[in-house]
């Protein structure tokens, strides 16, 4: 934990309220998102035991499974899921826009994107469980299923993967989202319980974060947000509704069920929406947009290839596809840091904090020194800055600014309360320096050593190319009968 | 009742290392693929300069592949100073400018491409510029630095060479991410793995060598650093306690840095320790007690005394060696003279010095991560060393060790790996209690 972050914590503690760690929203929250509260049979690896899912808080669609051990019923649950998210996902491919390109060719992109919003991070895992016991099923050969279960499968892979992916939106995770830009009085574990995350940042009137969040550990008052069921409703509730069931399955048995099982989903369902209309309150971050494309561009993708028949996702990566996966999120990762930087004054104060940012007054420029002579002589305008930040730089440092974000600057000299830089990328060709371009004596800059600045990764050989060092090209995925048959599933 | 097996033989360390080189030289043509573990100082270097001969010799050409640009400019000097016949290229990044060393020699070419190098027979790169190096392949490779680099850079290099000599420390730190590898996990080919571990998990057969003498570190350091970081696979110091001394030539004051200092340089090693206390990371004191350290050392003159003759030890030859950034910032910060390393333990990786003085990695914690727990970090802060080792920290590690026993969620199919860095640290410490200076 950071020293701000810390500090938050403390004071959220004193206040009895949580605190903001962030001065503006760092993750995209739709329009028209669909919140998805799974639950699973507590002992089994992923039998699905019930869902709440739909876009309009008003009228949820619940969905049980009211013998969750009998593998048909699962995958007649799986297919009544792909009634409710297949047609929103897909509504999304309608609309789209033409992307220009430097040096390739436009490609197109839709307009909008679907957005997953699960309770918390375990849900996420649990999508990404269905999903795989999902996408490799077929609608003929053994245990045949309804045609769209594997498709559902892809497209849940697809959502729990992207979670993963640093900066993207397509998934959020009710309470990371709220934990990237609150911070609660208690511990990183109970914030992943998102009554008593909501408790702290969103209080009934007349009461404290403290006793909100005391009160959600409650699992009658507030019934744990999924995928796990509390077992106290387990022994008391669900399993003799179960047992009825498996003596009479009628429809007074199914309803039982759904009635128990509404009574554990309603409360998740209701905190999930509240979040996001906190999140949707908060004013979005300069990048959110920029991110937002790339998740358009990632769904459009994933969109173009599910029509085309590609096969379902691979089981696990392999070795070049790991790689390659790695790449990117890495990749993304640092975008993501230092674009949250940028965009956000109380995300850069942690890097001044630690010395790899500084912000401080202009106490001196030089606009027209250049480096060089003759025809390569470039202007290198020399900015000196005062700060009471403890600069860690070595002179040489890269440095970019949030306030001039196509300039690179180098850092000269750090001396005392001072340090000299010189702006090296983004001052044009002339002579003489754009108006604006250099910052004047006595105006507030901040440069950082963080930067977007990437360098692309060296291409990878082809899977087919796998070379002997890792094993050699891996054998090409043929569905089998056997994917029915999996045990675990 | 069971024969006796026959005393071995006792070899002197020269003989024993040169049996290894030559058995590792014999497996080159025999093999794709061959391994030698190298422990700190055991002459990995010198092995791959050995080994860069003996390739070329045969007519053949042959790339080198290093981790950073300073290991590739290490290689190239000693390849240039002791194969002067050969030609060498170095590739590198456009941006990347040579140092005067490189250039020193006239049997050394430096270009951007493989085919502005006119035709060398030895070329050198870091593993990044091979990856852009194009679609030529090689007969022979030799890769330095094998378990500092992560495996997709392998992967991405691996088309280019048809054998390949790898050569590495396996008790240093491991390739670490940014990102979450956990999906990863158990897989053979896991991309966050070492390339070693890789190469040999789908290549099990393949022949793997130990060199057995560390020549940098001195009789007091090496039995220690064995036993800590290499359980199963020890090596001994290639001097004796007598062959290596330091003297501190100037008097001291009787303070508790002279007194610590007095103790390295009797014993080889010292433990500074400060109060117990829980603190930022940038311990002020701690820092502090580092700085003046190294500046107390440089005072008392100190004199090494080694099998390499006798020299002064100036502030070029010591080391300070610290987990995070901010701490090396801080010390950087506290006025020592800009001649002496002051280094995080990732980039002293390699690196060799008379003495190091070494800021611990729990000192002051609360708990034990496992990046503070990971034993590649201590082994490095430890293992610097031709004379002496000062560690600064503040009491209480062993306790913090008893409260934070090591709980990572065990993975399958992951090999165990040895050692493990709760016990590592342990031994370390508990030797070092017996070296224990308190201000």
């Amino acid at each position: 934990m950071s020293a701000l972050a810390a500090l938050a914590r403390l004071r959220a503690v004193r206040e009895g309220r949580a605190q903001r760690l962030t001065t503006v929203r760092h993750c995209h929250v739709s329009d028209r998102p669909m919140v998805f509260v799974p639950f699973q049979l507590a002992g089994e690896a992923a039998a699905p035991l019930a869902a709440m899912v739909g876009t309009d808080p008003g009228s949820p669609r619940l969905l049980v499974v009211p013998q969750p051990r009998d593998r048909d019923l699962r995958f007649a649950f799986a297919a009544e899921l792909a009634e409710v998210v297949l047609p929103y996902v897909e509504g999304f491919g309608k609309v789209t826009e033409t992307v220009e390109r430097r040096n390739a060719d436009p490609y197109e992109r839709c307009l909008d994107a679907p957005q997953l919003v699960l309770p918390n991070r375990q849900g996420v895992a649990f999508t990404g469980l269905l999903g795989r016991s999902t996408r490799f099923r077929r609608p003929d050969g053994p245990f045949p299923v309804h045609p769209s279960v594997p498709v559902l499968g892809r497209w849940l892979t697809f959502f729990a993967e992207r979670a993963s992916y640093p900066g993207s939106s397509l998934t959020l995770a009710a309470t990371d989202a709220l934990a990237m830009h609150w911070a609660s009085g208690q511990s990183d574990l109970e914030d992943a319980n998102l009554a008593a995350l909501m408790g702290w940042i969103d209080p009934p009137p007349g009461r404290t974060g403290l006793q909100a969040a005391e009160e959600a550990e409650d699992p009658l008052l507030w019934p744990p947000a999924g995928p796990a069921t509390d077992p106290g409703f387990d022994n008391e509730v669900l399993a003799p509704a179960i047992e009825a069931y498996a003596e009479a399955p009628t429809a007074a048995a199914v309803e039982r069920i759904r009635q128990a099982v509404r009574s554990q989903a309603e409360p998740a369902w209701r905190l999930t929406w509240r979040a996001l209309e906190l999140l949707r309150a908060l004013p979005a971050g300069g990048s959110v947009a920029q991110r937002w494309d790339y998740d358009r561009g990632a769904f459009t993708d994933f969109l173009t290839r599910t029509a085309e028949g590609a096969p379902p996702q691979a089981r696990r990566d392999g070795a070049v596809s790991a790689a390659a996966r790695l790449a990117r999120m890495e990749r993304a990762r640092a975008s993501f840091d230092a674009q949250r930087a940028y965009d956000d004054p109380l995300v850069m104060a942690e890097y001044r904090l630690t010395g790899e940012a500084f912000a401080g007054n202009v106490v001196a420029t030089e606009p027209e020194h250049t480096e060089g002579e003759g025809r390569s002589r470039k202007l290198r305008p020399l900015v000196t800055v005062a700060t009471a930040d403890p600069v860690r730089l070595a002179p040489g440092t890269t440095l970019g600014t949030p306030d001039r974000r196509g300039q690179e600057a180098e850092v000269v000299e750090v001396e005392g309360g001072t340090v000299t830089i010189k702006i090296t990328k983004g001052m044009g060709r002339g002579k003489t320096p754009a108006p604006g371009a250099v910052p004047e004596v006595g105006e507030r800059v901040c440069y950082t050593s963080v930067t977007d600045d990437f360098q692309a990764a060296a291409a990878l050989p082809e899977p087919e190319m796998t070379p002997w060092t890792h094993g050699g090209p891996p054998p090409e995925y043929v569905p089998t009968d056997e994917d029915a048959g999996e045990e675990w599933s | 009742m069971t024969a006796q097996a026959a005393p071995e033989p006792v070899r002197s360390p020269q003989a024993e290392a040169a049996a290894v080189v030559e058995a590792v030289l014999a497996d080159l043509p025999r093999h794709r693929g061959v391994v030698v573990d190298s422990p700190p100082g055991a002459g990995k270097s010198t092995l791959v300069v050995r080994a860069a001969g003996h390739i070329a010799a045969t007519g053949e050409p042959l790339m080198i592949v290093a981790q950073t640009n300073e290991q590739v400019d290490d290689l190239v000097e000693r390849l240039a100073a002791e194969h002067p016949a050969l030609t060498i290229g170095r590739l590198s990044a456009t941006g990347y400018r040579a140092p005067e060393r490189v250039f020193a020699h006239p049997n050394v070419r430096v270009a951007g491409k493989v085919a502005d190098l006119g035709d060398p027979a030895v070329v050198i790169a870091t593993a990044d510029k091979w990856a852009w190096a194009g679609d030529r392949t090689w007969p022979w490779a030799i890769v330095d630095e094998a378990y500092q680099m992560r495996s997709d850079k392998l992967l991405r290099i691996a088309g280019c060479f048809e054998r390949a000599l790898f050569v590495g420390d396996p008790g240093q730190l491991d390739p670490f991410s940014v990102v979450d590898g956990e999906r990863w996990a158990g897989l053979s080919w896991d991309p966050l793995q070492s390339a070693v571990s890789v190469l040999l998990r789908h290549n099990p057969h393949l022949p793997v060598h130990r060199l057995p003498v560390s020549w940098r570190l001195p009789a007091s350091a090496a039995p220690v650093v064995s036993e800590a970081f290499y359980p199963f696979t020890g090596f001994r110091s290639g001097t004796d306690h007598g062959d290596r001394s330091l003297h501190l030539t100037a008097g001291g004051m009787r303070t508790s840095y002279d007194l610590a200092l007095e103790e390295a340089a009797a014993t080889g090693w010292a433990l500074y320790e400060l109060p117990e206390r829980h603190t930022v990371r940038t311990d002020a004191e701690a820092v502090e007690a580092v700085a003046v350290l190294a500046t107390r050392l440089l005072q008392r003159a100190p004199v090494a005394v080694s099998e390499r003759g006798e020299h002064p030890v100036g502030p070029s030859r010591i080391a300070i060696g610290a987990a995070h950034r901010d701490q090396v910032a801080a010390i950087r910060a506290a006025g020592l003279p800009p001649e002496v390393t002051v280094d995080t333990a990732n980039r002293l990786q390699g690196r060799e010095y008379d003495v190091t003085i070494v800021l611990h990695p729990l000192s002051g914690r609360r708990d034990a991560t496992a990046f503070h727990l990971e034993s590649g970090r201590l082994c490095v802060l430890a293992s610097r060393h031709r004379h002496a080792c000062v560690v600064v920290a503040r009491a209480g590690i062993a306790e913090l060790l008893d409260a934070h026993p090591s709980a990572e969620p065990v993975q399958l199919g992951v090999p165990v790996k040895f050692p493990d860095g709760w016990e590592a640290n342990q031994a370390v410490l508990t030797h070092l209690a017996r070296h224990r200076v308190t201000p």
